[in-house]
């Protein structure tokens, strides 16, 4: 009697286990953001407040860019449709408290992956979209050619609230030069200050300082100097303590870059479907149940692809075409010189 | 105890509304900062703050704290504040004054100023100030010297510096002279009051105020140097002036847009108050034989300010909370460092928010305290 009732108490006990195990990994599959995206209609995006290329708006409100590709990538997987998304756009200033704060879902808005941001201010950063590097545009006229002659008393504008401030301060201590930062917390205001003649030199990321470049009432007369002083990867980043949502945002937009990888794009994406290569099908949803670990169908990807496109067309469309960075640089695919490497999706 | 419990009963309530919201909002704020894995606390301001500020009035660099930079901020407010309140003060009361005179230009004149200024947007006047003055300026090697030893250029504007020696001599003198001037009142009243005879206190003041800290020069080892701005070449195209100190352009702008917006307001205040005192007053005190002058000092204006301070005093608040509209143009204020910067680079947006609130409400409260205790000072004493 005692064994029977010793077996049936660890036989229960074993189902609890099991029950307990089962539902935590049916909770850790459900994600709030994902839910509520779904019962809202669209996805909530910040962006930029203009920057080309990057996050644009046109005349009619329509949004372009590499960083507005990615929330059209995850409105393309999560419900089907790449236009369904809200942007809004932030200054430098706001754009964290506006995740934090539950604002937008996704940050996209050429945002510097670094530590203290990732780790310290509730923020998970996903993935890298452009590697960026700080550099300075100078006026042709004032000969300088280089960041080395830069003299003391040099005045430097710059937005506020970067990590371009940082990197800025660190660049001119090191080389024990005194200079006059003028921080504005608009890129416009920036790029007015700069072209009236406030400041001798203009610095933000090269692919900030190529795109704004295109706004100065004379482009022509000023030149980006070839010096890169840091390291800035810029990625999509999400609220920490949604998992869920976090992986389909990373992997919307690894799925773009491998779909490139593989040479998957938008308008060949249907006939991908049968093709020999696994690796391809299962890009396109025609092998594997990749959409189930994050709770989404199986053609999440394909649909990625089709409305979307693959890395290099968006690249393309936004940053080569419109003449702000022809050469993709280090944002050329790892098979091709460049150092774009994403994880496999299997 | 019925009458107790009537007057308690909805004190007590609204103080159980106001707790009990202060706690919802608090436990609320924590438990979202908990679920976001954000941390509480202020231990960030003694941290290397590692960026720079464009203008300062204490020494401050990147390897100092974020407490510093706050400071800096706050210095900056404070200063941009002072010069606007004194700036706008002074142009109040000559428009003020200039609506209520009899001559017909300068009354239409000043109304005029009146209405343009007070009902354009405050932002939009900085700007204004900002980028269209800005692009007027000249560049530094084209400007030509005011004062032959001053240059207003695109990058600011340039005045000597002074260079002192024994300055403290020269500012016990300065302090010697108000002390004389104040017993010189003192007894100028009571020669009035027991004897009827008047004294010349004003220009007797200003004599003193020069001759007293010109002596420090001549016998108490002072002397003053001007270290004049210098052009100094940066690069094929552009200059700099050294030396000297340089008045950062966003400064100058939101000087002027502040100082010129107020003193509408101001102005109107100083009108109310002088039109608010009865004409009798003035036919009153003429006749006894005061001097038109007289009148104006000793009747018109101490019952004209007591209409006027109140709300000049709301002005001066108004002043001093619009100065954050700062961030707009580059001028290095508590929002732009603290609330800018700062919060940026730490992310502590609870913490440094309400650093900043706290700091505006001390900033406000200190000088309603101040106007508070001046208006006591000129009310009407009652015996």
């Amino acid at each position: 009697m005692f064994k029977i009732i010793k077996q049936l108490t660890s036989v229960v006990a074993m189902f609890a286990v099991l029950f307990a195990f089962s539902t935590e990994t049916m909770a850790a599959k459900k994600s709030k953001t994902l839910e509520n995206t779904k019962k809202r209609g669209f996805v909530r995006c910040g962006v930029s407040q203009g920057l080309p290329g990057f996050s644009n708006a046109d005349e009619s409100g329509n949004w372009t860019g590499i960083d507005v590709d990615v929330c059209r990538a995850v409105a393309a997987a999560t419900l089907g449709d790449a236009t369904k998304v809200k942007f809004t756009p932030l200054s430098a200033k706001e754009r964290f408290t506006a995740l934090t704060s539950g604002e937008i879902d996704i940050l996209s808005r050429n945002t510097t992956w670094t530590l203290s941001r990732d780790a310290d201010i509730g923020l998970t950063f996903v993935g890298v979209n452009f590697y960026d590097g700080q550099g300075f545009m100078v006026r042709k006229g004032s000969g300088i050619s280089s960041t080395g002659e830069f003299k003391n008393g040099t005045s430097v504008c710059t937005n506020l609230g970067t990590t371009t401030e940082l990197n800025m301060r660190d660049f001119f201590d090191s080389r024990g030069i005194s200079y006059e930062p003028v921080v504005f917390e608009k890129a416009d205001e920036v790029v007015a200050a700069y072209d009236a003649g406030r400041c001798d030199t203009y610095t933000t990321d090269k692919s900030g300082l190529a795109a704004q470049r295109t706004k100065l009432s004379a482009p022509d007369d000023h030149v980006v100097l070839p010096e890169t002083i840091s390291k800035e990867p810029l990625g999509p980043v999400v609220r920490q303590g949604d998992s869920v949502w976090e992986d389909i945002v990373r992997w919307s937009l690894n799925t773009m870059i491998e779909a490139e990888e593989y040479g998957v794009n938008s308008s060949n994406a249907d006939m991908m479907k049968t093709s020999n290569n696994p690796a391809i099908k299962r890009l396109v949803g025609a092998e594997g149940e990749l959409g189930a670990a994050f709770g989404l169908d199986n053609d999440w990807n394909l649909r990625i692809i089709k409305q979307v496109g693959n890395y290099g067309e968006s690249y393309k469309r936004n940053i080569a075409d419109t003449g702000i960075l022809p050469d993709r640089g280090p944002n050329e695919l790892w098979t091709k010189g460049g150092i774009l490497y994403v994880p496999p999706a299997r | 105890m019925n009458n107790i419990i009537k007057r308690y009963i909805p004190q007590i309530l609204v103080i159980l509304f106001v707790v009990l919201i202060f706690g919802f909002l608090t436990l609320n704020a924590q438990t979202n900062m908990d679920n976001r894995g954000i941390d509480f606390g202020f231990g960030f301001l003694s941290q290397e703050s590692s960026f720079d500020v464009q203008f300062s009035l204490i020494e401050y660099s990147g390897s100092d704290s974020y407490a510093r930079a706050f400071l800096v901020g706050l210095l900056n407010t404070l200063l941009v504040s002072f010069i606007s309140i004194i700036i706008c003060t002074i142009l109040g009361v000559i428009i003020g004054v200039a609506r209520l005179s009899s001559n017909y230009l300068i009354k239409n004149s000043a109304a005029w100023y009146v209405e343009f200024f007070r009902n354009i947007p405050l932002l939009l006047q900085i700007f204004f100030w900002y980028y269209a003055a800005l692009r007027a300026l000249p560049m530094p090697e084209k400007a030509d010297a005011w004062f032959g030893v001053t240059y207003m250029t695109v990058k600011g504007y340039y005045i000597p510096s002074m260079v002192w020696e024994n300055l403290n001599v020269f500012l016990y003198c300065g302090l010697a002279a108000i002390i004389a001037i104040i017993v010189l009142r003192n007894y100028a009243n009571k020669l009035r009051d027991t004897q009827g005879k008047q004294i010349p206190v004003l220009l007797y003041s200003v004599g003193l105020l020069i001759v007293l800290p010109l002596l420090s020069f001549l016998f108490g080892g002072v002397s003053l140097e001007f270290e004049i701005p210098d052009l100094k070449k940066l690069s094929k195209i552009s200059y700099i002036y050294e030396g000297g100190i340089s008045l950062p352009p966003e400064l100058i702008a939101l000087v002027l847009a502040l100082s010129l917006y107020t003193s509408t307001f101001v102005a109107e205040c100083v009108r109310a108050g002088i039109e608010g005192v009865s004409k009798g007053q003035k036919e009153a005190a003429a006749s006894v034989g005061l001097t038109p002058n007289q009148v104006l000092k000793l009747v018109i204006m101490p019952q004209a300010l007591r209409i006027i301070i109140p709300p000049t005093t709301n002005q001066y608040l108004n002043l001093t909370k619009n100065s954050s509209l700062a961030a707009a143009i580059a001028y290095p204020d508590l929002v732009l460092v603290f609330a800018g910067t700062a919060l940026m680079q730490t992310g502590k947006a609870i913490e440094i928010v309400s650093i900043t609130m706290l700091t505006y409400l001390t900033i406000s409260l200190t000088i309603a305290a101040i106007m508070n205790w001046y208006n006591k000072k000129i009310e009407i004493k009652e015996k």
